[in-house]
């Protein structure tokens, strides 16, 4: 178990260095949370369209827009494995005596801190827009875990992708046709409530909505978990425990 | 080098080993023995089956049948001990570009598990073993190609590996960084007994700097002898290229795919 913390450690430092080296890809991130809200959230919660209850819209969509942010940044970590992979960087880790479930794991953490970044992006937005955010470090403390764990889910579901397809052409392809239809079948953006049916029953096995419940409840005050803490972080967390179980079991595809 | 009786036994011995890939025949049961300190040559053509079988003795390709042993542990039966006994250079470029040559250093560090007590003087002592010591807090994107292939070895060298696989070491290089490659390699032997395997489709390099040579064909061993034996073999005048020529179908001929080559080409001209 140490064995498994120490190297998982030693794989997220690295990929912590990179971020810091190279911030610019968590500016061009930015952008596209800014415009959900401060476009789109704003345009819609003028029109009335959208029936969120005591909350306004803008509060409503905004855990939304943040686990929206977290699905997308995470699920492009496939193309940096791939290119990983490209360079024999995957080689030599694979040949390494460190566990395959360190180095699976290592990356998921580090995608988890990249969520954190996303995370502070949308409460500066927030703030911007004078939409009320709960401070309070128990729903704090909340969110950081709900944000790590949505971003280990998603970065290892693109691994999973990656160590499928093995091409970036095809991963890129592939990349955008899973997350805006993983966007759109969940809550992030208009209540469970309003969905037909069928919608419904593809959102309630969506992992993002499990995400998007836990957050609109730890940040918004009013907000509320329709599901449960409770709930949302169990289907959260045996999620991820199988993704990485079945990463562990791919990953190593990779260098074949 | 008598490559029949050696007195310290054999750093690799596969037995029958075999990888199949659908219909095709990767590796065809070969039977090789690498000697202890030996630095070793594995020629072939592209697709002869050099890199398969050594993704298979390092572990990274599970074999279809047949075995091997590396420093006496079975690839299949026990994977994590070959894993800590090996060191590795993929022909790609594996060094990280966004990391300076320390960071790639104590990340293999940490992944080999060395002692933290000891983690910094074997780090200084591998920088100053390949001549990177005052490169050391540079970012690698900034090393020229022999320097990369330099810091690369210091990696693989790190825990003290009994053996040492090296896929194309020194593919894309000029010959200047060529030959400084080849030196480190002796030394290598020399001071730490490792015992090197590569793969190379360079016939100089297989004459100076390989002890022992195997040439694969189509998947199976056509020859196993010293470059000075094989070249004695076909005639009193026979270069490398003749020895080459008889023995990998039809000397440096055209093989592999479309991907292979866009590989290599990648490679060299990251190196270059």
């Amino acid at each position: 178990m140490l064995r498994f913390i120490r190297e998982s450690a030693a794989v997220a430092q690295i990929e912590l260095i990179k971020l810091t080296r190279d911030p610019t890809e968590i500016v061009s991130r930015a952008v596209q949370p800014v415009l959900w809200l401060v476009v789109f959230g704003q345009v819609l919660a003028h029109v009335h369209g959208i029936y969120t209850g005591e909350i306004g819209y803008l509060a409503f969509i905004t855990p939304g827009i943040l686990a929206q942010s977290v699905l997308f940044s995470a699920i492009f970590y496939g193309i940096a494995v791939i290119w990983e992979r490209d360079l024999g960087v995957v080689h030599k880790l694979l040949v390494s005596p460190a566990l395959r479930s360190s180095l699976v794991f290592g990356k998921a953490v580090a995608a988890g801190f990249r969520g954190l970044v996303q995370a502070l992006v949308i409460y500066l937005i927030a703030f911007a827009l004078h939409i009320a955010i709960r401070l309070d470090p128990q729903a704090m403390l909340g969110v950081l875990g709900g944000v790590l764990l949505g971003s280990a889910i998603f970065s290892t579901f693109s691994l999973i992708v990656a160590c499928i397809v093995k091409t970036r052409e095809r991963f890129m392809g592939i990349g955008q046709l899973l997350t805006m239809p993983m966007f759109f079948a969940s809550n992030a953006i208009y209540p469970l409530d309003l969905m037909p049916e069928w919608l419904r029953t593809i959102a309630r096995l969506n992992p993002l909505t499990y995400l998007v419940d836990a957050l609109r409840g730890l940040m918004i005050p009013g907000g509320e978990s329709v599901h449960g803490y409770a709930v949302d972080f169990a289907v959260l967390a045996a999620v991820f425990c199988a993704l990485l179980a079945l990463a562990v079991r791919l990953y190593p595809t990779l260098a074949e | 080098m008598n490559l029949t009786s050696v007195p310290d036994g054999f750093a690799i011995r596969t037995h029958g080993l075999t990888r199949r890939f659908g219909p095709l025949t990767a590796v065809d049961h070969v039977e090789l023995q690498v000697p202890r300190g030996a630095i070793f040559g594995l020629l072939g053509a592209n697709g002869a089956g050099k890199s398969t079988l050594m993704k298979m003795l390092t572990t990274l390709l599970r074999p279809t049948s047949g075995s091997a042993e590396v420093d006496g542990c079975d690839i299949v039966q026990a994977p994590a001990q070959v894993r800590r006994r090996i060191g590795y250079v993929p022909q790609l470029l594996s060094a990280d570009g966004t990391l300076t040559g320390y960071e790639n250093l104590r990340l293999s560090a940490q992944l080999y598990a060395l002692p933290r007590a000891q983690r910094g003087a074997r780090i200084a002592e591998a920088l100053a073993f390949m001549g990177l010591t005052d490169a050391a807090h540079k970012l690698v994107r900034t090393y020229s190609g022999g320097m990369v292939r330099r810091l690369e070895l210091a990696q693989a060298m790190l825990h003290r590996p009994r053996v040492l696989f090296l896929d194309e070491p020194t593919i894309g290089l000029d010959p200047m960084a060529r030959h400084s490659v080849w030196d480190r390699l002796h030394d290598l032997r020399r001071d730490y007994g490792m015992t090197v395997l590569i793969t190379t489709h360079d016939m100089e390099e297989a004459e100076t700097l390989c002890e022992a040579l195997a040439i694969l064909h189509a998947g199976r061993i056509a020859v196993v002898g010293t470059p000075g034996d094989l070249q004695r073999d076909i005639g009193p005048a026979a270069t490398m290229d003749d020895v080459f020529a008889r023995h990998a179908g039809g000397g440096i001929a055209d093989g592999g795919d479309f991907a292979g080559a866009v590989r290599t080409r990648k490679t060299a001209n990251r190196l270059g």
